[in-house]
């Protein structure tokens, strides 16, 4: 007993180093799968807080490029108001019901671009019944996934993220590939399983698919910029060149899609016959 | 003994607030973020008890990590860093810093490199390695860890520098 107890007060320091270090690489390993990080993150007021008041402060560098970027959005949208109004408009027609999407504005806080896994942190929450799993674009194309939510804040797994993974498909064609990144470049992406007979060129816009429930159809990703068939020679992996520029975000929208209690109810029935 | 806790206590938190607000939006062609926050742990008092020294060294990565929101890496690292210390402190200024409590504005600008080179390399090598964590990449992890090291290493030569020497 006694030379347990010399052993121990004799090795402290290690065994404190052990301890502390099979925390942190427990918290390492939470950090890298998933919805699984629940204790570090920076959805909480301490750092929301700081990050809020950094970026107050940057913010007014940059209202240039962010007026910018809205008065171009406000004549996409005019453009697109002008071609619908044209149309004849079906009154009591059974199709005809209010969107099933909602869109929350919110503010980039902090945002990184330059690590492995990305993780962005936007000024809005709970509060503003924000949970996660929305999807999170801007006005010129996809941004990512929320992650974590506390009562004003939340992060959002960036598509510069190793862990993040959606559907994505060819604008013109309708074929099908998964999003992914690899971790190099922050404006290039890859699209793999495309299958080999889809008419792939270089330029072609690439956009969501709309087959999961986190992102609408008809989001914009990116640009294809060079094609190569994988060793099986039945897949395409593509380079796609993003249309945002992920290292300047300034205000992105939240999508919350009203159906999803709808769609997963019906997805449980299913799974429990 | 008032002005050993308080100074260690002022580089904590500037330190900090610098690396969240300027060093970590660096980015230097693209990818280069140099962490002179280190600096906290390289320069604590070197009398320090070591136990001490471990926890300050995970409650100071651990801050990182909440705000860089990359899980423990940060803490592992920085307790690493802090265990090898004395290691370090041993192979950089010989065996006499048991026994005259040198101070680093004292040592030569060789002993001083020496020193920081080793635990900034340990450091960067598993705060890279976690944040990667895929053995196929191996290279990679060497590259960013080798051209960070240089950028932190020149950072943290240039604080000690500048505020290292006119307390005397």
């Amino acid at each position: 007993m006694k030379q347990i107890i010399s052993f121990l007060l004799k090795n402290k320091n290690f065994l404190l180093y052990l301890f502390l270090l099979l925390l942190s690489l427990t918290f390492t390993i939470q950090s890298h799968s998933y919805h699984r990080s629940k204790f570090v993150n920076s959805a909480n007021s301490i750092s929301g807080g700081v990050y809020g008041a950094i970026s107050n402060i940057q913010d007014y560098f940059k209202l240039k490029s962010r007026n910018q970027i809205l008065t171009e959005e406000n004549a996409h949208l005019r453009e697109k108001l002008q071609g619908s109004e044209n149309q004849v408009k079906i009154e009591n027609h059974p199709h005809s019901r209010e969107s099933s999407l909602s869109f929350y504005p919110a503010k980039v806080i902090k945002n990184s671009y330059s690590k492995t896994d990305n993780i962005i942190t936007v000024k809005i929450g709970e509060k503003d019944s924000i949970v996660p799993d929305m999807g999170v674009i801007t006005s010129k194309g996809i941004v990512g996934i929320v992650n974590h939510t506390s009562t004003r804040y939340s992060t959002i797994i960036s598509i510069l993220n190793s862990t993040f993974q959606t559907s994505a498909k060819l604008k013109k064609s309708n074929h099908f590939g998964t999003l992914k990144w690899n971790g190099n470049d922050p404006n290039i992406v890859q699209v793999t399983d495309i299958q080999e007979q889809a008419p792939v060129a270089i330029g072609d816009t690439i956009e969501t698919s709309g087959r999961s429930v986190i992102f609408p159809e008809g989001i914009t990703i990116g640009i294809v910029d060079n094609k190569k068939l994988d060793a099986s020679n039945n897949f395409y992996q593509l380079n796609v060149r993003l249309v945002n520029d992920m290292t300047d975000l300034g205000h992105v929208y939240i999508i919350k899609n009203n159906d999803i209690e709808e769609i997963k109810q019906l997805e449980n029935k299913t799974h429990n016959e | 003994m008032n002005r050993n806790i308080f100074i260690p206590a002022i580089q904590f938190v500037f330190l900090i607030l610098a690396q969240i607000i300027i060093f970590n939006a660096t980015n230097l062609f693209g990818y280069i973020n140099p962490y002179p926050y280190i600096l906290v742990l390289l320069l604590f008092p070197f009398t320090t008890n070591q136990s001490v020294v471990l926890l300050v060294a995970f409650v100071m990565g651990f801050v990182m990590d909440i705000f860089g929101d990359s899980g423990g890496i940060h803490a592992a690292a920085c307790l690493t860093l802090g265990y090898l210390r004395p290691v370090a402190l041993r192979i950089a200024f010989g065996i006499s810093y048991e026994y005259n409590a040198i101070k680093i504005s004292n040592t030569s600008l060789y002993e001083r490199f020496v020193y920081i080179t080793i635990l900034v390399g340990i450091h960067h090598l598993i705060l890279f390695s976690l944040e990667v964590f895929n053995i196929a990449s191996i290279l990679y992890i060497f590259k960013k860890t080798l051209i960070t090291s240089i950028f932190t290493i020149l950072v943290c030569i240039l604080f000690t520098i500048l505020f290292g020497s006119q307390k005397k």
